[in-house]
């Protein structure tokens, strides 16, 4: 007689291999869409605290009581799916339509390649880090066309500055990871993480903090998000790229920017935090007596828990994006020509020096390059 | 055959972008027909195993070139009825360019007959084969100065670029950041003590 559980990872792995990658797709989107929902309610709560106000405290889930606001995302849903639909008159209907489905696809499908667990991800490519540069340049296309097809003004200074701002930040981002490149000397996103193994002392953090820095920030201007949102500057273009849309064109622009949040809050989690990989490690060895405590099976959650895993990853997630909602309640948005120059002048150069800079610190076998 | 299903798939949508690219008559359109034409044939590549390029292609085409050519074109006021004016005068030039790229093409193929029969497509690649250690060894060994050769036009270009179309215009106010960041509270406001007076 077999477990049940044995029986059923047997017919699992019995099963054809797209499969698995469809089921992984969709646990991993419905995941993603979740977090999306559940972090523009994070936002506004956690910005609201840091005002000093309460946020949102109204719609409770189905009605259980000392559940207000955890139904706050779902109402929004309904709230943006039943709003009219406008098109602009003159405007361009396929690319109109076209555009909010542009910026979304890259910030999801760019999943496909992160490494959420020890030694899996939905596909481990070699160029596992081209392909997320790749993808995250495509993101730049939806909010051009955006800002074109509406036929409106406000919407195509937007889309220029945006499309400005993401050129000139997406340079820095690119300088950054090869440092992250020469680190690990590997582009598969697993094996970068595999590198950092140990304590945070060997993270690529470290090691790297100007490009950590550089690629932190650029990351906030790539997604268009405070202090770095003149793309939809309220008090000077409206709403920038995304004036003329309604409903759902709406939403789906708003998840694509969440969404891109939390890649990028992954994207610096897995290149210069350790991605999955514990913080404790190296300080809890095999034979600790954390391990072996008397209770059954503590020991061996203990274990799980503070050992490598997805927990770690999620948590790092969660603080660079808390990071990303701090900057936005604390800092004004920066002047144009202000992003330019520090996008340009200040970021693209800091990285080429620490570039040179490591190259000569593995020349001479120095800290990590310790071989 | 599923790859075959694949490559027929995406040829034809590259060939009909390429149409697309030639036969619209706004330029944003055909811009974009361009980008789904590097989209497809990146995906062409993929197909015979060359991930690298395909990956590469899209983020320097699609991810750098069209974008900077797009924001181009939508500045562009571009007037089709003025361009539209000399197309039949210069008809029979490119009438007769067209001939000689279809002759030139079909002789090729007659030629050579580059059948899957006669090429036997690309050979299967041993398993753990990465093609970005590949092309990097090769690059960076063999090809070392050719590259650095292309780093250095590439950087003069860049330069050469700059300098042309910079123009220092006279009289043109510029701020000077390093001053603006240096600058105090204390430089700027200055705070008095008053005694207060009464009202008159």
């Amino acid at each position: 007689m077999t477990a049940p559980g044995s029986w059923l990872s047997a017919h699992w792995l019995a099963l054809p291999g797209f499969v698995h990658s469809t089921v992984f797709i969709l646990a991993l989107s419905i995941v993603l869409i979740l977090s999306v929902a559940y972090l523009t309610l994070w936002e506004r709560k956690l910005i609201g605290w840091m005002q000093m106000r309460r946020g949102p405290n109204r719609v409770r889930l189905f009605g259980i009581p000392h559940t207000e606001y955890i139904g706050q995302p779902f109402a929004d849903v309904v709230k943006l799916l039943i709003k009219e639909i406008i098109t602009p008159a003159r405007s361009n209907r396929v690319l109109f339509r076209l555009a909010p489905a542009i910026t979304l696809i890259p910030a999801f499908a760019a999943w496909a390649v992160i490494p959420i667990a020890p030694g899996f991800a939905i596909a481990d490519v070699n160029a596992g880090l081209i392909y997320l540069l790749a993808l995250t340049s495509v993101g730049v296309y939806g909010v051009i066309l955006a800002g074109w097809a509406s036929n409106s003004k406000y919407a195509f200074l937007g889309a220029m500055r945006s499309a400005a701002q993401i050129v000139a930040y997406e340079i820095a981002m690119g300088f950054a990871l090869v440092g992250v490149l020469m680190a690990a000397g590997s582009l598969n996103l697993g094996v970068i993480v595999e590198h950092q193994r140990g304590a945070p002392f060997h993270w690529n953090m470290v090691w790297l903090f100007p490009l950590f820095m550089v690629y932190f920030i650029s990351g906030v201007a790539e997604t268009n998000r405070a202090p770095f949102d003149v793309a939809e500057g309220e008090s000077e273009i409206v709403a920038g790229f995304h004036v003329e849309y309604s409903g759902m064109g709406f939403a789906l622009f708003f998840l694509a920017e969440y969404a891109n949040m939390i890649l990028i809050a992954a994207l610096t989690a897995i290149f210069f935090l350790g991605g999955w990989l514990s913080p404790l490690d190296g300080y809890l060895s095999a034979d600790s007596a954390l391990r072996h405590l008397p209770v059954p099976y503590l020991g061996k959650a203990v274990g799980l828990v503070l050992g490598d895993g997805t927990h770690w990853l999620a948590l790092k997630i969660f603080a660079l994006l808390c990071v990303f909602l701090w900057l936005r309640a604390t800092f004004p948005r920066y002047r144009y020509d202000q992003i330019m120059r520090l996008g340009w002048k200040v970021l693209i150069p800091i990285t080429i020096v620490w570039i040179a800079v490591e190259g000569v610190l593995a020349w001479f076998h120095v800290g990590p390059w310790r071989a | 055959m599923l790859v075959t299903v694949l490559f027929y798939t995406f040829a034809t949508i590259l060939v009909a972008a390429g149409v697309g690219v030639i036969t619209s008559r706004n330029p944003v359109h055909a811009a974009l027909s361009l980008v789904l034409c590097f989209l497809t044939s990146a995906v062409l590549w993929m197909l015979i195993e060359a991930e690298f390029l395909a990956i590469v292609l899209v983020l320097v085409y699609v991810g750098a070139v069209m974008v900077l050519f797009l924001f181009v074109v939508m500045m562009l006021d571009i007037n089709v009825e003025e361009l539209k004016r000399g197309f039949t005068r210069y008809a029979w030039l490119g009438w007769l360019v067209t001939g000689i790229v279809i002759a030139e093409i079909v002789g090729v193929i007659v030629q050579r007959r580059l059948g899957l029969d006669v090429t036997r497509g690309a050979a299967p690649l041993p398993p753990g084969y990465s093609n970005a250690t590949e092309l990097g060894t090769a690059l960076f060994t063999r090809y070392a100065y050719a590259v650095e050769l292309a780093a250095m036009l590439l950087l003069v270009a860049i330069i050469a670029a700059i300098s042309l179309t910079l123009r220092r215009r006279r009289g043109l106010k510029l701020q000077d950041i390093s001053a603006q960041v240096a600058v105090r509270a204390g430089d700027r406001v200055r705070i008095v003590k008053m005694k207060s007076e009464p009202r008159p």
